[in-house]
């Protein structure tokens, strides 16, 4: 200890202090207090930044979800769209069916009606003609019987047999 | 083998001291002349016949001794033989009626008187003294000259030493604060790249959680400064410039002054009513506290100042012990062996004095904000006393 005190440089003490004061005024100067800065506005920057990514991330999946949710609702809307396809085409089928079968009993109808009408028109000749024959033959007989009995007889034989084959 | 094992022992013993945190400095070279004082009793033997010559124990210690010390010269290395110094001569500064600025190459290492302006000075064992023309010294019981001493602020070695680390420094942390001209992501390149780790470590591991998040931004710095000098003047210390600053006393006390001024005059007036008048105590453990609390005061720097001083000395003084077993140990272990020996143990001292180096700057700088932290704290806790 005491060689300590002996060995004691007050010298070296008195340029350490002023080296020491100049040097911790000079650094802060030209040094900290860039330095500190520059680290302080560096992490800022890093933690706007990193914020900034998390809240893009947020925007990010928001925007996913709404996708989500416009393609599920477009899916819906197209299902939909297929169903009633589906249904408008089912009922045009059955609606062409009854349509056609309406039609056709309709066509039946309408041809069973002239074919009636038809037979009553040829009915009506054939009434005529017979009428007509049966007048002729009633002529004819009145005009034989008038003449020969036998013979009137025989006509109106013949005449009758004619008329059946008739 | 045996004579080798022993001063292993020893060393490793001083190894813990080293690290441990009270450790008185007278004890560092003592226990060095324990350290050598085995491997050398050999060589006393046959060094004995020459009776003018120092036994190269002494040698060794002297070589130690005048490491540790500040000088007027920057020798680089020495041939003792022939009396040649590889260096240059400083400055020397004293007041002795006047300023009077001379170099150091007038003392010759010690062996002329340097006169100046009409007065003798004369250099002995690192210290000057005015003397007559003759360079005659008159010494007292304890071998301590009592001539008269001018006031020296001479240009010391360690003056120079710690200018040219200043310059360093402020080079190396201009060139880092460059980089964030072009915008603060603009990244450090080269060795700025090492350095930018270290301010953010110094900033969010010892003064942020130590002074806390409002008030540290005014101590950065200081602390920052003091971290990086001595870390700095410790590496340096281990490179063969043989500078030895930081194992100085009077650095280390400036420092501690330093951190001592800065946490009074920035302390709070809860510091202070923690000091003299505790608060939460009866009136009479008050009285008893105060001389306590303001001893404290000064405890606290007074470590810094012995432990990083103590670190440094006991790291030189063992790494240069340990070189010395070149010399000692050649006449047992043959020149190759000794020189393989001190070859190992000095990496391996010298690796630890590394991590110590680092060590003892945070250590400093730790405590200082943590010295700082205590003083500018708001103290919360003072509603449940």
């Amino acid at each position: 200890m005491d060689k300590l005190i002996n060995d004691f440089s007050y010298g070296l003490f008195f340029w350490q202090a002023i080296i020491l004061f100049i040097l911790i005024v000079l650094l802060a100067k030209f040094a900290w207090k860039p330095i500190l800065a520059a680290l302080a506005a560096r992490e800022e920057g890093i933690s706007n930044a990193l914020l900034a990514a998390e809240n893009a991330k947020k925007d990010m999946q928001n925007l996913k979800a709404d996708n989500e949710k416009l393609l599920a609702e477009a899916r819906a809307e197209r299902d939909a769209m297929i169903k009633e396809a589906r249904e408008i085409k089912e009922k045009m089928i059955a609606d062409a069916k009854s349509e056609a079968q309406a039609q056709g009993e309709k066509m039946i109808e309408s041809a069973k009606a002239s074919i009636e009408s038809e037979k009553n028109a040829a009915m009506a000749e054939l009434k005529n003609q017979v009428s007509t024959l049966s007048l002729e033959i009633a002529e004819t007989l009145l005009k034989g019987e008038l003449s020969n009995k036998e013979a009137q007889t025989k006509l109106v034989e013949k005449m009758l047999g004619d008329a059946k084959l008739n | 083998m045996m004579i080798l094992r022993k001063p292993i022992s020893i060393l490793t013993a001083i190894l813990f001291l080293t690290s441990s945190m009270v450790f008185s400095a007278s004890e560092t070279t003592d226990s060095l002349q324990v350290a050598t004082a085995p491997a050398t009793t050999e060589v006393e033997a046959h060094g004995e016949h020459a009776e003018e010559a120092k036994s190269p124990k002494e040698v060794v210690n002297a070589h130690i001794q005048h490491h540790l010390q500040d000088d007027y010269y920057f020798t680089f290395f020495a041939d003792e033989a022939e009396g040649k110094h590889y260096g240059f001569p400083l400055p020397v500064i004293l007041i002795d009626g006047g300023l009077k600025v001379f170099s150091a190459s007038k003392f010759h290492y010690g062996e002329t008187v340097a006169e100046v302006d009409g007065k003798f000075y004369k250099l002995y064992h690192g210290k000057i003294y005015e003397t007559n023309a003759a360079g005659d010294l008159t010494m007292d019981d304890h071998h301590h000259p009592t001539n008269k001493m001018p006031l020296n602020f001479s240009m010391t070695k360690n003056v120079v030493s710690l200018i040219l680390t200043a310059v360093i420094l402020f080079f190396l942390f201009v060139g880092l604060a460059k980089t964030y001209k072009n915008g603060h992501n603009n990244l450090p390149k080269g060795f700025s790249r090492v350095l930018e780790p270290l301010v953010l470590y110094v900033r969010d591991e010892i003064a942020r959680p130590n002074i806390g998040e409002k008030k540290y931004k005014k101590f950065m710095p200081y602390l920052l400064t003091v971290f990086f000098l001595i870390w700095l003047l410790n590496l340096l210390g281990l490179t063969p410039l043989g500078i030895n600053v930081t194992g100085n006393i009077a650095f280390t006390l400036c420092a501690a002054l330093f951190t001592f001024f800065i946490t009074q005059f920035s302390a709070n007036k809860e510091y202070w009513g923690h000091i003299f008048w505790m608060p939460g105590v009866p009136v009479p453990m008050k009285i008893i506290l105060a001389p306590i609390e303001v001893l404290g005061m000064f405890t606290k720097p007074f470590s810094l100042m012995i432990r990083l001083f103590a670190n440094i000395t006991a790291g030189h003084t063992v790494v240069m012990g340990l070189i010395a077993i070149v010399f000692l140990m050649k006449e047992q272990l043959t020149v190759g062996g000794a020189t393989a020996v001190s070859l190992a143990l000095t990496l391996f001292i010298s690796v630890i004095e590394i991590l110590v180096a680092f060590l003892q700057a945070y250590i400093f700088t730790m405590l200082s904000s943590l010295f700082i932290g205590m003083a500018v704290q708001d103290h919360h806790h003072d509603d449940h006393h």
